[in-house]
């Protein structure tokens, strides 16, 4: 293995006091087996996983609970054994303080796992063999962002990536996850590096880490000659410089190349993992073991024994704390990460996640309440310390009089988040909230135009819709007059109708009004013909709404004739009630009662109150229906 | 005179010449529709919900294009106001009624009858059933528009708020301090 310097320096950053020995004394130690495990379906970046378990299944270590559902998403497993109690919402490490759904899982205490299943000769296993494992692992960036691995590595390999950045910088204060990790298991480390540089085949592997960690870089060398002797690795060893281990600002530290704004390191060729991720893709790969578990900084002068923990994900901060020796009365604010980019845990039940790198327990001495922001004096010092090469004080103005789009073009999206601006700033303006807000609204109104765009393309496309149904109705109608006329010429509508009751019902309307009409017996009284009338218009009806049916594939023709069916009944119903109550004032509601409209109540015997309702009802049933009627642009009204 | 004669005969050719050039390049690049309504009926909300007095964005944009007030869009807000102000070159105006929260309809599945008048008013398709059947609604389809709230006979449809999940949380704003209203300058600021 080889040693360089960085090939340029950070733009900016800053040296907050690094508070590092407080837990980096200590071997990692295992965590506690607490009674329960609560997972959360999204402990990534990406699409929640789907749960495929069930409460009450048993399962073992290892066993998955969720699958990845979509293409960046992540699996979930069980890290211990145990039985499914719940898949529900809880509350997640988030600054929200949201819930989110997850698996929770009642510890059995036996902790029995599934036989691991490791690749055999992993080291000439095809790429496509080594991804599987690696999705299958559910192994996710255990950095902090929580990008899922396998996604990563298959989009790194299928563009051209000369250069494996392994990011052992860990430049936040606090946090010792990674240099412990390094010191004590630097072999796999860089047996994850190897599966990587399998993955994609770069020239060359750099490793950047900062100089504030002797032991892990001498853990580093004496590892790569027992690996791989031969690797084209690399170690950089970079100043120590908050914040340096950010993605972008790693890889233009170590390779002088400059991650375009919204682009990834791929586009520069280069593709950089943490090297905690790589540690669990080689055990993923080479062992077979999922990501169950992760080293995790439990810091603060909060807690008696500071250090660092192999902890079960879904252990909750609360377990965690109190193995650590948490003193409740000196804690004054809990944080996830490190002080500079953590966020505040008011619900110490939430559980460990993938992207938990560091549970920092403060007192506050420790991290004293920001005092209240003055305002800014222009003096530039956030420019100055930007590691992005931002110019905040122009972010904060915009963002401020929420003018966003300004601050977007001022690149407010490849601001980091890393708060130099604000540590700096002799106004303690909380620059990062400005900015960390003003990304909010601009996401959300992202959100809302790419919604009104969606509604205003299935608005249009109902319109389209309705615009050909009436299209193709009004053809229909037309087709049909049309038949009516060509035969017999203009035909006396009641002669029609009476034809039609003579030939029957399974006549179409063509064939009845062609067939020679048998002269009706006109002697007889007018009533006769008037009931012959309806009947024939009755059956016409029922046979316009059968074709109709048949015709109308779409759901709305369907649903106004069972519109118009529905109304009909109901209209018979509310007459034949009305007739009874009338009648003999007895119990109207004879015949099976109407469920279909709550509005028809049970009616109270004879109540002259009642009718009138009924009347009203009648009435409006008939109004309905004609509406209806006329909608379903028919001609067969009597 | 014959110069005279010669000016006006060349001009005219000239007037002639470009006469027909414009009258082909009208033909010949001819804009369908109205680019300015297209921009306008991309900044509003598309919730179809007809509280501006028109029946759709699309007619809403089509009257601000020929002078209508821009403030007529509740479920846009102040946010639509401004983006529509900066677009046409007009001045923002108060919203024209309320700015209510984003909310999305809810059925009342076991009091729904299966009459499918919600159905027919949705402006985005965004209820499902059948005559006689249940409905429900695609609650990511709703544009929180309150249209079928209106023709339910039995009254079982519910707006409700929109509450935040993971994705769509963002951060508030940082309290703005105090000196804003109690300060002129950073010396005034009070011993806290």
């Amino acid at each position: 293995m080889e040693f360089a310097g960085p090939v340029r320096p950070l733009p900016g950053g800053i040296t907050p006091p690094e508070e590092k020995a407080l837990s980096s004394g200590s071997p990692i130690r295992p965590g506690p087996l607490p009674a329960a495990l609560v997972l959360p379906l999204v402990q990534h970046l990406g699409a929640p996983a789907e749960p495929c378990v069930a409460p009450g299944d048993r399962v073992l270590g290892g066993q998955v609970l969720a699958r990845p559902d979509g293409p960046v998403s992540a699996a979930v497993h069980a890290p211990t054994s145990g039985r499914v109690v719940a898949v529900e919402p809880r509350p997640v490490p988030h600054p929200s303080g949201l819930t989110a759904p997850c698996v929770v899982l009642e510890v059995d205490g036996d902790d029995r796992f599934l036989d691991p299943s490791p690749l055999a000769g992993w080291r000439d296993a095809p790429p496509e063999v080594l991804l599987e494992a690696i999705a299958a692992a559910g192994v996710a960036g255990l950095g902090g962002a929580g990008f899922p691995t396998a996604v990563k590595a298959a989009a790194g390999g299928a563009r051209r990536v000369d250069t494996l950045v392994l990011d052992a910088a860990e430049c936040e204060p606090y946090i010792t996850a990674d240099d412990r990790l390094l010191r004590e298991r630097a072999g796999e480390v860089l047996a994850g590096a190897a599966v990587l540089a399998r993955l994609l085949r770069p020239e060359r592997i750099l490793i950047g880490i900062e100089d504030n960690k002797p032991e892990a870089i001498e853990a580093l060398r004496a590892a790569a000659d027992d690996v791989d002797p031969g690797a084209p690795l690399t170690c950089v060893v970079v100043p120590t410089r908050y914040p340096s281990g950010g993605e972008r600002q790693l890889v233009e530290l170590l390779t002088g190349r400059e991650v375009p704004a919204g682009g990834l390191p791929a586009d520069v060729g280069v593709l950089c993992q943490n090297v905690a991720t790589a540690a669990a893709v080689h055990r993923a790969v080479a062992r077979g073991e999922p990501l169950v578990s992760r080293i995790t900084t439990v810091t603060g002068r909060a807690v008696a024994r500071p250090g660092n923990v192999e902890v079960r994900l879904g252990t909750a901060f609360a377990d965690l704390l109190a193995d650590a020796g948490l003193d409740a009365s000196a804690l004054d604010r809990l944080l996830m990460g490190g002080p500079m980019m953590g966020f505040t845990i008011e619900d110490p039940s939430v559980p460990v996640v993938k992207t938990t790198n560091c549970l920092l327990a403060a007192t506050a001495a420790e991290l004293p309440p920001a005092p209240p922001a003055r305002p800014c004096i222009r003096c530039g010092f956030c420019a100055e310390v930007c590691p992005a090469s931002l110019l905040p004080q122009q972010l904060y103005w915009h963002a401020r009089s929420r003018e966003f789009d300004a601050a977007r073009e001022l690149g407010l999206a490849d601001c980091i988040e890393c708060g130099a601006c604000a540590w700096v700033c002799p106004s303690t303006i909380p620059l990062v909230q400005y900015y960390r807000f003003a990304k909010g609204e601009l996401r959300e109104a992202e959100r809302e135009r790419e919604k009104a765009e969606h509604a205003r393309e299935r608005f249009e496309a109902r319109q389209a819709r309705q615009a050909r149904e009436a299209a193709e109705r009004a053809e229909r109608r037309r087709a049909r007059r049309t038949g009516k006329r060509a035969p017999g010429g203009e035909a006396d509508p009641e002669s029609s109708a009476t034809a039609a009751s003579a030939t029957g019902a399974s006549a179409t309307p063509s064939s009845a009004t062609a067939a020679a009409a048998p002269e009706a017996p006109a002697t007889d009284a007018r009533e006769r013909r008037a009931a012959a009338v309806e009947a024939a218009v009755a059956r016409a009806r029922a046979r316009r709404e059968r074709d109709r049916s048949a015709e109308a594939a779409t759901l709305y023709g369907a649903a106004e004739d069972g519109e118009l069916a529905r109304l009909g009944a109901e209209l018979a119903d509310a007459r034949r009630r009305r007739e009874a109550l009338r009648a003999d004032g007895g119990d109207p509601n004879v015949g099976e009662p109407n469920l279909g409209d709550p509005n028809l109540g049970d009616p109270n015997v004879g109540d002259p109150d009642l009718l009138a309702a009924l009347d009203a009802e009648i009435a409006e049933l008939e109004a309905a229906l004609a509406r209806v009627r006329s909608r379903l642009g028919g001609g067969a009204q009597p | 005179m014959s110069s005279v004669l010669l000016a006006v005969v060349a001009l005219g050719a000239l007037a002639l010449l470009a006469g027909a050039v414009l009258g082909w390049a009208a033909v010949r690049f001819r804009v369908e529709a109205d680019p300015v309504v297209e921009r306008v009926d991309a900044l509003l909300p598309q919730t179809q919900c007809g509280q501006c007095g028109y029946p759709g964005c699309r007619p809403y944009a089509e009257a601000i294009a020929a002078g209508e007030a821009i403030n007529r869009c509740p479920p846009g807000g102040e946010a639509t106001i401004r983006a529509l102000a900066e677009l046409l070159g007009r001045e923002p105006e108060p919203l024209d009624g309320e700015e209510a929260e984003p909310r999305v309809a809810f059925i009342r599945e076991e009091e729904c009858i299966g009459c499918t008048k919600c159905i027919q008013a949705c402006p985005v398709d965004a209820i499902l059933g059948a005559a006689k059947l249940m409905h429900t609604v695609i609650a990511e389809e709703c544009t929180g528009c309150d249209l079928c709230v209106e023709p339910c006979p039995v009254d079982c449809i519910d707006m409700l708020p929109v509450t935040p999940d993971l994705l769509s949380w963002h951060w508030a704003p940082p309290r703005e301090p105090a000196f804003e209203r109690t300060a002129l300058i950073a010396s005034d600021r009070r011993v806290a």
